[in-house]
């Protein structure tokens, strides 16, 4: 009887524990979520409606001139920024990993960006890329007066200024967890590659980066969730210009939710994202589960 | 791109060492460019700017950018500079670090050792939850909490950096008391010991490790925060980010660059100088966060 209660009791006081956690999933995740997919099923514009539209508002959004351009600029942006972020990134692990001098102070230098905020650094950036100001005119008064740079306020090229900018502030990212990668790598690869006579650049080509296969998914499932995130960047930087160049989802959202009134529009358009995410992360989740589970087992 | 010839011989300064040397320094100067630009521009006299040459060293270096950009820069109509911003955001991160931290090892500790049913379920789905992207939270979060009475102030802003970092503190917590040995929570159950006893005064304080690191990501993640700020602070409670965007693009008039640029480093101070202090502690947080998930 007493070691019953006593048990209920135990379960009781976990449970208890765990209530805040289980109202924040409850409430703040699920219950937001499926207000959201609500909400985009309606016709809602300022205030939710309770009517039921379909997948209309979905329809309006992909005939919607300024949607498709924010995916557009966004799908440019994502293959680009995560491509270089990645090579720069792992050039700078394996450059770091020769048993350089100086290896502290070379990865504070390479990390720093990271620790400051996008909009910081999105002003930084808008500043040194104003043509007016920044590069164009510092390098045309150190006697070329032809030199242009003025992607910033070009329409065809804003989106790459922002792709330098975030590489900038994301590569360091990537080197640290790659360089993390590298550390645990057995050194005695190396020493049988050296008696084979292996050039170093084809064991890390051939050997040494399929092996890091775990650490580039994380750091791919780091930086694609950073690409469908990008706001506070394209704020600081262009706010979304010149004209609607540079517009990506995010700030379309955010028009929308609270500029221009159109709630419906706005929580599809989140659905939309939201279905991207879980299609970009769900594979490598699931397969690193997968791997996870044989290990535990043991 | 190939790194460098292959060596011959090791640690023989030949020029695939040189190689990789230039590389390093080259890619150094790239990143640490920035940060000269927005440093030499900030103590450079409006004059010296308006020549146009970015990347000069100041001629009379002047402090008088930092203190109109800390005291009386304008944000619309408004000149009080960008410390009343800096104050907000102190007023956010410290509750927003604590709680987090709080509730983050709480959880971890009981997902860990005492898994009441339906927890494991419960934190899957907290786990995904990291990956929505919050403007699929953001209007239903305003409605729940203007039902609340919290939309728009301080409490507010703290619960939503709750909500939000959940995901990532839990996870550190977990994984750190999986790592403890279950023999060492059984004999304190032995022990007698309860539930809070426990969590107090045995895990929290063998914790110290992993609220230093949670406390590094949660000081650098919040004060860097944008645009929960912007939904959900309230015009009282706006923090340091929210204020220099106002301060640099809604400026009328001549830009004073280097007022600017003042206020973006004032922005950046606090987790820069947490960077610099916990140096290889701010990478373990990344890697702990990233890695392990």
């Amino acid at each position: 009887m007493g070691t019953k209660l006593n048990a209920i009791r135990r379960h009781a006081v976990s449970w208890t524990a765990m209530l805040p956690m289980a109202a924040i999933v409850i409430v703040a995740y699920l219950g937001t979520a499926l207000w959201t997919l609500r909400i985009s099923l309606s016709s809602s514009r300022t205030f939710p409606k309770d009517d039921f539209v379909g997948l209309a508002q979905y329809a309006r959004l992909f005939a919607n001139d300024r949607w498709m351009l924010s995916l557009e600029n966004l799908a440019l942006y994502g293959v680009l920024f995560i491509a270089a972020a990645l090579v720069i990134g792992f050039l700078l692990a394996v450059f770091i990993d020769q048993k350089v001098a100086g290896e502290g102070v070379l990865r504070t230098v390479f990390l720093y960006p990271y620790a400051m905020s996008f909009v910081a650094t999105g002003l930084a950036w808008q500043w040194m890329l104003n043509p007016e100001a920044g590069i164009q005119q510092a390098v045309r008064r150190m006697g070329y007066p032809e030199f242009r740079f003025d992607w910033i306020v070009d329409q065809d090229m804003v989106m790459y200024t922002i792709v330098i900018a975030t590489v900038w502030q994301s590569s360091g990212l990537v080197m640290a967890l790659m360089l993390a990668g590298l550390r645990g790598i057995d050194e005695e690869i190396w020493k049988a590659a050296r008696i084979d006579g292996i050039p170093k650049w084809r064991v890390y080509a051939s050997i040494v980066l399929p092996m890091l296969g775990p650490s580039v998914a994380t750091v791919f499932m780091l930086l694609a969730t950073a690409v469908v995130k990008l706001f506070d960047s394209v704020v600081a930087m262009t706010q979304g210009g010149p004209g609607t160049a540079s517009e990506v989802p995010t700030k379309f959202i955010m028009d929308h939710l609270f500029g221009r009134a159109n709630i419906a529009l706005a929580s599809a358009g989140s659905i939309v994202m939201l279905l991207t995410v879980l299609a970009l992360v769900a594979p490598i989740l699931y397969a690193r589960s997968r791997a996870r589970r044989p290990r535990e087992a043991a | 791109m190939k790194p460098g010839a292959p060596p011959p011989r090791r640690r023989l300064p030949g020029p695939a060492r040189l190689g990789v040397y230039a590389f390093l320094l080259c890619a150094a100067a790239f990143f640490l460019l920035p940060l000269y630009v927005m440093l030499v521009t900030s103590v450079k006299p409006m004059e010296e700017i308006r020549l146009g040459n970015l990347f000069a060293l100041p001629v009379a270096v002047t402090i008088e950018p930092w203190a109109a950009a800390w005291s009386d820069a304008c944000t619309g109509v408004a000149c009080e500079g960008i410390r009343g911003g800096f104050w907000n955001s102190v007023a956010i991160v410290v509750p927003s670090t604590i709680l987090p931290i709080l509730f983050g090892a709480l959880n971890g500790y009981t997902l860990a050792f005492w898994r009441p049913r339906g927890s494991a379920t419960l934190f899957a789905i907290l786990m995904l939850g990291a990956f929505i992207p919050v403007q699929v939270m953001m209007f239903p979060m305003v409605r729940i909490l203007a039902g609340m009475g919290l939309f728009s102030s301080l409490p507010g802003i703290v619960l939503v950096h709750l909500v939000f970092s959940m995901p990532v503190m839990t996870l550190l917590f977990r994984n750190y008391y999986a790592s403890i040995p279950q023999e060492l929570f059984k004999a304190a159950r032995v022990d007698g010991g309860g539930f809070l006893r426990i969590f107090v005064q045995l895990m929290l304080p063998m914790s110290t490790p992993m609220i230093i690191v949670a406390a590094i990501m949660q000081v650098t993640g919040v004060w860097n925060d944008y645009i929960l700020g912007l939904v959900f602070a309230g015009r009282d409670n706006l923090p340091m980010t929210v204020q220099l965007n106002n301060v640099i693009n809604t400026t009328t008039g001549e830009r004073l660059y280097n007022v600017n640029m003042a206020a973006t480093i004032l922005t950046s101070l606090v987790p820069l100088a947490v960077y610099f202090v916990s140096g290889r502690w701010f990478v373990r947080g990344i890697a702990a966060g990233a890695v392990k998930g």
